[in-house]
């Protein structure tokens, strides 16, 4: 079976390759050589829109188009942020990244920082990753001492420094304006949009923010040309997307594919997944962290024509809301037959309404509510009612709200019910039917095969 | 000049209007409801979501429709855009869940709340919402609170709109209170109850659109569509000295700011003014105030519209319904 091709993940397994030594050694820092010595920042960006590199935090915009749309005002700093504030349920592949090759993302940094002007740059970290702070401010200590960041990096005149900020474990902080007004020492609230952080953004001056696997792909594009990284991958989707699987499979772990592999293939493959647990069942899957749609088995496998469905942005979103989802930040969630979806579905409802900011009324509001609906529906209080109520509140929450949150916390719930409600109804109908899932209560066994 | 259309009707506009102060600018019934805007502070507004309306047009070069509803207290009106508030069902359906959100977790404590007859929760509830709630779970409740010696925190009431955090931050020196925690449990708090003292602290009061601040020496005096607002002023070192002050009888029961048509402050007033002159010899009396707004006492919203209809051949004066403390209802409770 073929390989799929590895960009980010080529020499994650070297020994030692947290350490800038061996990571110049497997090539390390040339994008920044190849761009500070001979490439304009314009040619930087060019190569990164002719990638098709699209964001890899979750809403999947095109990269260069964002960095295309960053004002250049003269006499005002710019500045990007790395968001690595990693907190999508379901989602663990910026850590994995961060704590096996920093240097990677480092070197992403500065040739992005390059292309687009910017000579003080942050990365946002979340508060429960403060091992990986010590580890990413150790390699930032090492590329200092190299000279690849400080004043006049390779005597090109550029000058670079690279900060790092620790969150404060706030989920909303990952919103890229909740991000910005945390950085300048705010509340972490999502700011009103327009205007964008292109044109006002960290301390009123254009921004560009970018998930952490976005600005490490940027060093493979500078040094291979941004029509070399568009050969991998599909049309729409191009390059290779980290997936974090976890669930009911026999392998989870954080996995490097190419865009358009068929899901069938990454669940079943011993390359990836390699199948259910116990030989058990697929029953769903939420297929970009836990904010997208589920999808039951008939629906993730194959799109509403009766295609394969491919891992890319544009097959996982085939048939709309209505029989698709998203491929969001790539978390992504196997569970077996012996999964409870509104048992799940409670989780997420409780994780949104934890997270929720409380600043704009349907989301502060909506999420607590959702939860409280769900609760009751699980203690066996529930009527069948709650559940076209619970339909109605989702509705009122999505699109309403000041950032995505809304969005995000709503859609589980529309989905769990258009493609789930029988299991809704045996609930409320039959209470005693929850105990089928007494199993929940146990511990986890996790398999053998399961590394 | 650009051109706005709301609700079929064409407005023009200033280059950096908002949809809803080029509705405002014309008025009457396209003008949407708000509850965290509040023209007189800056940065307010987007929280509550009231004012949401549906833009079928962005604007004469990009004539197409916003896929989602919008704040319009913070988009910008366009030339050419077209939107859609009262005629739009979608827009009136989300308005009316707004309303619930808003509404499931207040206390609904309106017979004992000061803020009653001037509420704005009260009048978006009437126009707005739905009868009924489908809310069914306990509602959040925190401590009652004084935040200093003349201002009640009453947090169970709070909408969150953050309007008093902005007016401190924009009037007064140094802010000492703000938003803690968050999602459903967020709260106003001051800094390590620390109490709000400055001399402009009391705005924030007449900022709150529900009872959720209130005038400590006002409290559980009376009922406001019971006092008589009469605009007042006085010479006063800190302040415009512009008043409104409340009667009952012979008495001062409250000194409040002068408000307009949205029930927002015309000018700022100092505590002095607010909590210590109430004596009618320290002040010099205009007249009467001309209270447009429709309170939802005022305008004998809690009728039932059978018995508002029946009321209504009563008026003399059509323009009576509109004026708070002249209404059929307050007659009859004199």
């Amino acid at each position: 079976m073929k390989e799929g091709k590895k960009i980010l993940f080529e020499h994650i397994d070297v020994p030692g390759i947290e350490g800038i030594a061996t990571y110049r050694s497997c090539g390390g820092y040339q994008s920044v050589d190849k761009a500070l010595t001979s490439m304009t920042a314009t040619e930087v960006v060019h190569d990164v829109i002719t990638s098709g590199l699209r964001g890899r935090g979750g809403a999947g915009f095109q990269t260069g188009t964002k960095w295309n749309f960053l004002a250049k005002p003269e006499g005002v700093p710019r500045y990007l942020v790395c968001n690595a504030d990693e907190s999508e349920p379901g989602t663990f592949k910026d850590r994995y990244l961060m704590e096996k090759i920093p240097h990677l993302l480092i070197e992403g940094m500065i040739v992005s920082s390059y292309a687009l002007g910017v000579n003080k740059a942050y990365i946002y970290i979340r508060g429960e990753y403060f091992y990986l702070y010590k580890i990413l401010e150790q390699a930032i200590e090492e590329a200092y001492k190299a000279g690849w960041l400080g004043q006049n990096i390779l005597n090109s005149q550029y000058n670079l420094d690279l900060y790092m900020h620790i969150g404060a474990g706030a989920y909303i902080c990952g919103e890229e304006t909740a991000l910005l007004e945390s950085l300048e020492g705010k509340r972490g609230n999502p700011r009103i949009k327009p205007p964008f952080p292109a044109v006002a953004g960290l301390y009123g001056c254009p921004t560009v923010v970018n998930n952490v696997e976005t600005i490490a792909a940027v060093p493979y594009i500078v040094q291979h040309g941004g029509e070399h990284y568009a050969s991998f991958g599909t049309e729409k989707s191009t390059g290779t997307k980290l997936i974090s699987a976890s669930g009911h499979i026999n392998k989870p772990g954080v996995y490097e594919i190419e865009l358009g592999l068929p899901v069938e293939e990454f669940i079943y493959s011993d390359s990836y997944c390699g199948g259910i647990r116990n030989g058990n069942e697929l029953k769903a899957v939420v297929a970009g962290g836990s904010s997208v749609p589920i999808l039951p088995k008939h629906l993730i496998l194959q799109t509403p024509d009766g295609q394969p469905r491919l891992m890319s942005y544009e097959s996982l979103s085939e048939g709309g809301f209505a029989a698709g989802t998203m491929l969001g930040s790539g978390g992504f969630i196997v569970m077996d037959e012996t999964t409870s979806i509104v048992m799940n579905l409670h989780t997420f409802a409780r994780f949104y309404h934890h997270e929720s900011c409380g600043q704009c009324s349907p989301c502060r509001e909506g999420t607590g509510w959702m939860e409280k609906i769900l609760h009751k529906i699980l203690d066996g209080h529930g009527t069948l009612s709650d559940i076209d109520l619970l339909w109605d509140i989702q509705s009122k929450i999505e699109g309403k709200t000041i950032c995505a949150l809304g969005d995000a916390a709503a859609w589980p719930v529309a989905s769990a019910i258009r493609h789930f409600r029988p299991e809704f109804e045996a609930y409320i109908k039959d209470p005693s039917a929850i105990k089928k899932f007494s199993h929940y209560n146990e511990k986890y066994k996790i398999a053998e095969t399961a590394i | 000049m650009p051109e706005i259309t709301i609700d079929g009707q064409k407005i023009e506009f200033n280059q950096g209007m908002t949809i809803l102060e080029a509705a405002r600018s014309r008025g009457g019934d396209l003008v949407p409801p708000t509850m965290c805007y509040y023209s007189k502070l800056k940065d307010t507004g987007g929280y509550c979501r009231t004012c949401i309306v549906k833009v079928e047009a962005e604007s004469v070069k990009n004539p197409r429709a916003l896929p989602k509803p919008v704040a319009s207290c913070r988009t910008l009106a366009q030339d050419g855009m077209v939107v859609k508030n009262q005629t739009s069902p979608e827009v009136l359906e989300a308005r009316a869940g707004v309303v619930e959100f808003l509404l499931i977790n207040h206390p609904l404590d309106c017979p004992v709340c000061d803020q009653a007859g001037e509420c704005s929760l009260q009048d978006l509830g009437y126009e707005h919402g739905k009868m009924d709630t489908r809310y069914e779970f306990k509602r959040r409740e925190f401590e009652q609170r004084d935040i200093g010696d003349k201002i009640k925190l009453h947090m169970n009431r709070c909408i969150l709109c953050y309007r008093c955090v902005k007016t401190a931050e924009q009037i007064t020196d140094g802010r000492v209170h703000g938003v803690c925690s968050r999602g459903d449990v967020a709260e106003i708090s001051t800094y390590i109850e620390q109490a709000i003292d400055n001399d402009f602290s009391g705005n924030v009061i007449d900022v709150c659109p529900v009872g959720a601040l209130t005038d400590k020496t006002f409290r559980f005096k009376n009922r406001v569509w019971f006092t008589k607002p009469v605009d007042a002023h006085r010479d006063c070192q800190k302040c415009c000295g512009k008043v409104r002050l409340w009667y009952k009888g012979e008495d001062i029961l409250r000194v409040t700011a002068r408000k307009d048509l949205y029930g927002e402050v015309e000018n700022w007033i100092c505590n002095e003014c607010r909590f210590e002159k109430k004596k009618t010899a320290e002040w010099v009396i205009e007249g009467p105030s001309k209270v447009d707004r429709h309170s939802v006492v005022s305008a004998n919203h809690y009728l039932a519209p059978e018995m508002k209809n029946d009321l209504s051949k009563l008026i003399l004066n059509p323009d009576a319904g509109n004026n708070a403390g002249s209404s059929p209802l307050s007659k009859e409770q004199e």
